[in-house]
């Protein structure tokens, strides 16, 4: 543990901040378990990944710009998503010109921002938490974070520290669920067929927990679960390892 | 302006531009220095292991292999596989000194004709330029002696493969192909074949043969 | 050039998800094609590395290409092949025609290739009285479906064998009914003796290539039926369809990629059957054909060097992209409107044919990064898919409610004041409506989603809101 705790800048994400904070409080525990010290800077937004995906270069670049400004100073920027942390870090550089003072500052956020589950394990050394959850659980890779990030074993290895969590394997497990962003709303028969393709993998497993990084494809699969009637909980990772589970699982009741 | 002129030109006014003698340098010395890329390790190592990758790999892919001493024993071999397979005592081949000098006789009942296949051919021989250790392929180039038919047309193709000529990698082969053609010359065809014809078309299942042999047998002459 | 039907995407895809039968053969075969090529991955150590270098093989051919491109022709000359330059699709028909005519050609085979979809080749024969036979097995059969392929190298992978059986009973009138062809052994067996015949009476053989070797002037097929050879090999004229990007330096870096292709398209070591062909019959030679001519297509290639979109030349067309693509997987090959399907049609077809015509095409991907990840010769796809976006951004392609929607989202998310009040109200409007069922059976301005799924409904406060609580 280094002398001073380390300043860790919470990017929160719009969709946790929007549908989910007991999401953003439990990275915050996790964080403040390891010792770090969290603020949540108040003028992020989003990280401009919609307007990226969506051709609009202009938008992505000055939301990445207030982004970038929002979080100058901390040691570690912290995201609890992949697809996010994934814009942060390989998209923003991609967004100035090579040379410019604003690709120099992405560069440097770049650097400094990880994942959650990857930044408690890789930075932070950590490899287990102390929690409780139970649950017969299955663990479905997001894209961005597996494919942009490299993140596969991390989640699953704190998940396998925490108490009363037991890990099964879905077949692909790395193959999209169908969420996509706009993607989803844009051509909803495609991403329902994937949707439902994703569905029989995870319920060949006997798992009645899923269990994922990312709320995007969180609430993609939780609206069709429970679309279908299924009694499978949905759950983002930062809750199970936080033992957060007094709040409901994503689209269920109180 | 012709097509020629329009085409080269667009492409010309699009790559990058740097000094047109450099440029020209660039292309003259990879084609004339042929550089090799990484070869795969699987092949490397001494006869008897290119021996066995080689059989392994054709195995793998529906092709028999046998290894003989003795290149005079060739033709009992070829008759004897040519008997269990239930084809006649009839095999194709082209003007290639070597097969030409084999002693038929001792093929016991064996017919062997010269000349390219056509289509009531059901066997051939032919003798390979080249095998190719790394992924149990036989290399087979044209010419006067060597009709390419034969290795499409029958429903099984023998080919005779000289252990001196069983190489690692594709990157030997060129290499003595250059020695026989000269620099940047080929045969008119060259063929690579791994295993017997196959497809996997309809349901991706995998159904041999297609179009050409149905078996592929090599006898490598140790 | 073949026409292109991809503004009616979404009616493609309906009917696509809605046909059991496709959705059938995609579900069933797709994952073959992956679990072979991992295999064939994991057996070869050296696998990245060569694929490093065949992107770096390719890049260099693509700086070089007007000079690969005469260093070839050339040697193609030099060996007594002819060459004809195409800048269009018509130009490369009448180019064909012309041959076919010369030789006096009633019926050509073909080997496959995708050059030929591409300049609707068959369509242009037929109506200048030369018959077409397709030789590959998946191509003969949509051939006789009158389709186009659904797959780059498997045409027919959205077929079940009772389809292909019921196609052989309608057109090979020769069939006894009492034949058994319910079995896919019999149905090849029934198509090798149909196309036998046409490969020995065939007056000219039309081939693709998979590579042009600048070094020697030899075209490249790779095949594992051998069909192609037969159809080279036996008639009098071998005509080449290829188009510029084909180039390769060297005998070495042909093979090099070679190493990759076979792994990335159907998971083998090798394929059965690659041939090089350099010129037609020697003095001498007992077989061959006698003329050897190269089409060589442009069809708007050279106008994507030097572009963003550069890279989608390296491609070798493995259909590795394809294979591993979830949005192929669910709606097939057909949907996509044009002759080059799945991620990496999606980068090529809006060059080819223009944004304006194919602008659902980039759109359709999640971004889901499998295509580049599988990709053996390192083409960022997904990439190239946002740089289609933009240019459809900056066209204003895009439906405009999504636009609008965007547009304004955007401007509440530069500005974190608003932005904190606006998504303080809805989540306290949805929440509301959600009645603490959790969930949503609609929402505004999302009919997309519940049309399949319910809508989350968020926990009723922001994590800002609930954040300044705390430190409060």
């Amino acid at each position: 543990m280094p002398e001073s705790p380390p300043r860790v800048g919470l990017f929160v994400t719009c969709l946790v901040d929007l549908f989910r904070p007991s999401v953003g409080f439990a990275a915050v525990k996790l964080l403040e378990d390891v010792g770090c010290t969290v603020e949540v800077p108040e003028a992020q937004t989003c990280c401009g990944q919609p307007a990226h995906n969506s051709g609009d270069r202009a938008d992505a670049r000055a939301i990445a710009l207030n982004v970038i400004a929002a979080f100058r100073g901390f040691d570690y920027v912290v995201v609890p998503s992949g697809s996010c942390g994934g814009m942060i870090v390989k998209h923003y550089p991609e967004l100035f010109d090579t040379g410019s003072a604003g690709h120099e500052e992405a560069l440097h956020l770049a650097r400094r921002t990880h994942e959650l589950t990857s930044f408690l394990t890789r930075v932070m050394k950590v490899d287990k938490v102390e929690a409780r959850f139970p649950a017969r659980a299955t663990y479905h890779d997001s894209c961005s974070g597996l494919r942009e990030l490299g993140i596969r074993e991390e989640p699953r290895k704190l998940l396998a520290s925490v108490e009363g969590v037991s890990l099964r394997e879905m077949t692909d497990a790395d193959v999209c669920c169908g969420f996509g962003g706009t993607f989803c709303v844009k051509y909803p028969g495609i991403s329902d067929k994937m949707l439902e393709k994703k569905l029989r993998h995870i319920e060949a497993t006997g798992a009645d927990t899923l269990i994922a990084g990312d709320m995007g494809c969180l609430m993609n699969m939780a609206g069709k679960l429970k679309r279908v009637g299924s009694a499978i909980k949905v759950r983002h990772v930062a809750e199970v390892l936080a033992g957060d589970y007094a709040t409901p699982p994503i689209a269920e009741a109180e | 302006m012709s097509a020629r002129e329009a085409i080269l030109g667009r492409v010309r006014a699009r790559i990058p531009h740097g000094p047109e003698g450099a440029r020209r340098g660039a292309v003259e010395r990879r084609i004339a220095e042929h550089p090799r890329n990484l070869i795969p390790e699987r092949g490397q190592g001494d006869l008897e292991h290119r021996i066995r990758v080689f059989t392994e790999m054709m195995l793998a892919v529906g092709g028999t292999v046998e290894v003989v001493d003795d290149i005079n024993d060739v033709p009992h071999h070829a008759a004897v596989y040519l008997r269990d397979g239930n084809l006649p005592a009839r095999l194709r081949r082209g003007a290639d000194p070597v097969l030409a000098k084999l002693p038929w006789h001792r093929g016991g009942a064996l017919e062997v004709t010269e000349g390219p296949a056509a289509d009531e051919d059901r066997a051939s021989i032919s003798r390979a330029f080249a095998g190719i250790a790394e992924s149990g392929t036989i290399v087979l180039i044209s010419g006067a002696d060597n009709p390419t038919t034969l290795n499409f047309l029958p429903e099984a193709h023998i080919v005779l493969l000289e252990s001196s000529a069983l190489f690692a990698s594709y990157e030997e082969a060129w290499t003595r192909l250059r020695a026989l053609m000269g620099e940047g010359n080929m045969p008119r065809t060259v063929n690579m074949i791994s295993g017997p014809s196959r497809t996997g078309d309809i349901e991706q299942t995998i159904v041999r043969p297609a179009h050409g042999p149905k078996n592929m047998h090599v006898i490598i002459v140790r | 050039m073949t026409e292109m039907s991809t503004t009616a995407f979404k009616d493609n895809v309906a009917k696509a998800l809605a046909d059991d039968q496709l959705q059938f053969a995609m579900t069933e075969t797709g994952p073959r094609f992956i679990a072979k090529r991992t295999k064939a991955r994991e057996a070869l150590p050296e696998f990245d590395q060569l694929r490093d270098q065949a992107r770096g093989i390719k890049d260099h051919v693509l700086d070089h290409l007007d000079i690969y491109l005469e260093r070839y022709e050339a040697k193609v000359k030099e060996t007594g092949g002819h060459v004809h330059w195409a800048e269009t699709p018509d130009e490369a028909r009448a180019a064909v025609l012309e041959i076919c005519r010369k030789a006096n050609a009633k019926m050509v085979t073909k080997g496959k290739s995708m050059i030929s979809e591409e300049i609707d080749l068959n369509r242009h024969l037929e109506e200048n009285g030369i018959t077409p036979v397709e030789t590959d097995l998946g191509e003969y059969i949509i051939q006789l479906r009158n389709e186009r392929p659904s797959h780059i190298i498997a045409p027919a992978v959205h077929l079940t064998r009772g389809q292909v059986e019921a196609d052989f009973r309608r057109v090979h009138t020769h069939l006894d009914p009492g034949r058994d062809l319910s079995e896919i052994p019999s149905l090849v067996e029934e198509a090798r003796g149909v196309l036998r015949r046409k490969y020995l009476t065939a007056d000219v053989g039309i081939t693709g290539a998979n590579f042009l070797i600048a070094e020697t002037g030899s075209s490249i097929i790779v095949t594992n039926e051998g069909n192609g050879d037969l159809t080279q090999t036996l008639p009098k004229v071998h005509i080449v369809l290829a188009s510029i990007e084909k180039l390769v330096p060297t005998l070495e870096d042909a093979t090099t990629i070679l190493r990759v292709l076979a792994r990335s398209a159907t998971g083998q070591e090798f394929s059965n059957y690659t041939t090089f062909s350099t010129g037609g019959r020697r003095p001498g030679d007992p077989d061959g054909p006698a003329e050897y001519h190269v089409i060589l297509l442009d069809n708007g290639r050279a106008n994507v060097l030097g572009t963003e979109f550069q890279d989608m030349l390296r491609c070798i067309r493995c259909g590795a992209c394809l294979n591993h693509c979830p949005v192929y997987n669910a709606v097939g090959g057909h949907a996509y409107g044009w002759v080059y399907p799945g991620p990496i049609g999606s980068v090529v077809t809006p060059a080819l044919v223009g944004i304006e015509k194919a602008r659902h095409l980039p759109n359709a991907s999640t971004f889901c990064g499998r295509c580049e990840e599988v990709c053996p010769m390192r083409i960022p796809i997904p990439k190239m898919l946002r740089h289609w976006r933009e240019k459809e951004f900056e066209r204003h392609l895009q439906p405009t409610t999504m636009r609008w929607g965007l547009g304004l989202w955007a401007w509440v998310a530069k500005r974190p004041k608003l932005y904190r009040r606006a998504t303080a109200l809805a989540a306290r409007v949805l929440a509301n409506q959600a009645h603490g069922k959790g969930r949503l059976k609609k929402a505004p301005l999302a009919s997309g989603w519940t049309e399949f799924r319910d809508f989350p409904a968020p926990q009723g406060k922001t994590f800002h809101r609930l954040w300044k609580e705390r430190r409060s």
